[in-house]
């Protein structure tokens, strides 16, 4: 390891990883930095992914598919089962290979990478920072870079560090608790989504299939539901319920900033991504893909930067952001927000005005028409953004 | 007077406490967690968005009237 970098990267998640890989294969050097004994766990993520929008940032190996989904099912708390279209299929991930297999390709492109390396500060210069301090395998030291990159996930105290608030609004952090299950019966190409006060107020419960009759299972509710019955008796009830003889393979904890977008995502020489800055679709809480994408746009923007010697070149990263999905996740976000305030009853009502549709207008836009149906400004809002061909 | 607790065998370390720490008053390690006293306000989110409840408050004992 050595003293100084181009560019630090903290936090080996899909994000951290991929900038990491970008950047190192342009040739600069790069310093890879988790603070976990392991890359890739514990997995604290629903890991299902669209084909396409994983397919268009990095080659897929096979070996991080567990299931390939061809169903997506919305279950409304009377128990009405909707399957819309959605248009192609998804992946359940395997994410201790995904996560370890990108860290291992940003270390085949030329960089650095340490686990148990946590860092605790940045080391402030006038208005930049010249590095970290970090506490690697319990022993403290100081690594200097051009460029540091938070990819520190849901806590960011990086941004935090360099002046950014990146404080999640305690409504909008989605609070999760998650297992995995073995030997459950369920179809292993079906995605469920249950949703209602009962399930997962404010959120919503997913069972993802994993392939061998194990699946992803967890519930998501926003802070402000949390704060009256927490994540894991959700979970533990609608186990018990559902899959009372699963055994459970794992359970972990997690928080999901489905925040609408972060508008300040650089300050100086200090770049976030991912969820650090709060890139996660606030709709559906995904976050693994635009995550990628944003690292993409980051590390073209730091190359670009480190190569003409000028960090204003960094203002393209944000800037771009805001122009490919910045506009569609303040939209999901109002979207989310009204989503919220509908009672149990409206959610059945929705379900069945889906059903009663033709089944070739049963599309996700479909759904997102009758369930906005009182809210027509809502509707103009997603026209605007998503294209007028989504509703017809 | 810092009134969160953290219960050790209940924590995931997972961040979400940290996620919505108003004031960056708490510092996550792999399997280690800590908050930090000078900085908390006692605002409680933090025990409040806890997936697993592993962070308790405990309510001030108000002093007798003197």
């Amino acid at each position: 390891m050595k003293d100084r970098y181009d560019v630090l990267v903290v936090g080996a998640g899909p994000a951290g990883s991929t900038v990491a890989r970008l950047v190192a294969r342009e040739g600069f050097s790069v310093l890879l930095l988790e603070k976990d004994r392991d890359v890739g766990t514990p997995v604290r993520c629903g890991e299902a992914v669209s084909n396409r929008s994983l397919e268009s940032i990095v080659d897929v190996d096979p070996r991080w598919i567990a299931a390939t989904i061809r169903r997506f099912r919305l279950v409304a708390p009377d128990g009405s089962c909707v399957e819309p279209d959605l248009g192609g299929h998804g992946y359940v991930l395997e994410r201790r290979l995904f996560d370890y297999d990108l860290a291992r390709m940003a270390v085949d492109a030329g960089a650095e990478l340490r686990t148990k390396a946590y860092v605790d500060g940045l080391l402030a210069d006038g208005g930049e920072y010249r590095g970290v301090t970090i506490s690697l395998n319990g022993e403290r030291r100081t690594v200097g870079a051009r460029i540091i990159v938070g990819a520190d996930g849901v806590e960011s105290r990086v941004g935090r560090w360099a002046g950014i608030d990146t404080t999640t609004p305690f409504r909008d952090m989605e609070c999760c608790a998650q297992m995995t299950l073995a030997d459950v019966d369920m179809e292993e190409d079906a995605c469920e989504f249950h949703f209602g006060t009962a399930v997962a107020p404010m959120g919503y419960l997913w069972i993802f299939p994993k392939g061998h009759r194990t699946a992803n299972i967890g519930v998501g509710v926003s802070g402000a539901a949390a704060k009256h019955k927490s994540p894991i008796r959700y979970l533990n009830e609608f186990v018990a319920r559902r899959f009372p003889r699963a055994g459970i393979l794992t359970t972990v904890a997690g928080g999901v900033p489905c925040a609408a977008t972060l508008e300040d995502i650089v300050r100086g020489n200090v770049v976030l991504v991912g969820d650090a800055a709060h890139q996660v679709n606030p709709m559906s809480g995904g976050g693994i893909t635009s995550g990628m994408h944003a690292a993409r746009m980051a590390a073209e923007a730091i190359a670009g930067a480190l190569r003409a010697g000028d960090l204003r070149l960094l203002a393209a990263y944000p800037k771009e952001w805001q122009r490919s999905h910045g506009a569609k996740h303040r939209t999901y976000h109002r979207m989310k927000e009204a989503v919220y305030r509908f009672p149990d009853e409206r959610l059945n009502a929705i379900a069945a005005g889906v059903l009663a549709l033709a089944p070739e207008q049963r599309t996700i836009w479909g759904v997102f028409r009758v369930a906005l149906m009182k809210h027509p400004a809502l509707v103009w809002d997603m026209a605007k953004t998503f294209g007028f061909s989504a509703f017809h | 007077m810092l009134l969160i607790e953290i219960k050790d065998n209940t924590c995931d370390f997972c961040g979400c406490c940290v996620g919505v720490c108003p004031e960056d008053a708490i510092a996550l390690q792999e399997a280690r967690i800590d908050i930090i006293e000078e900085r908390c306000t006692n605002c409680a989110k933090c025990v409040w968005a806890c997936p697993f409840e592993a962070l308790i408050f405990h309510r001030p004992v108000r002093e007798a009237a003197s």
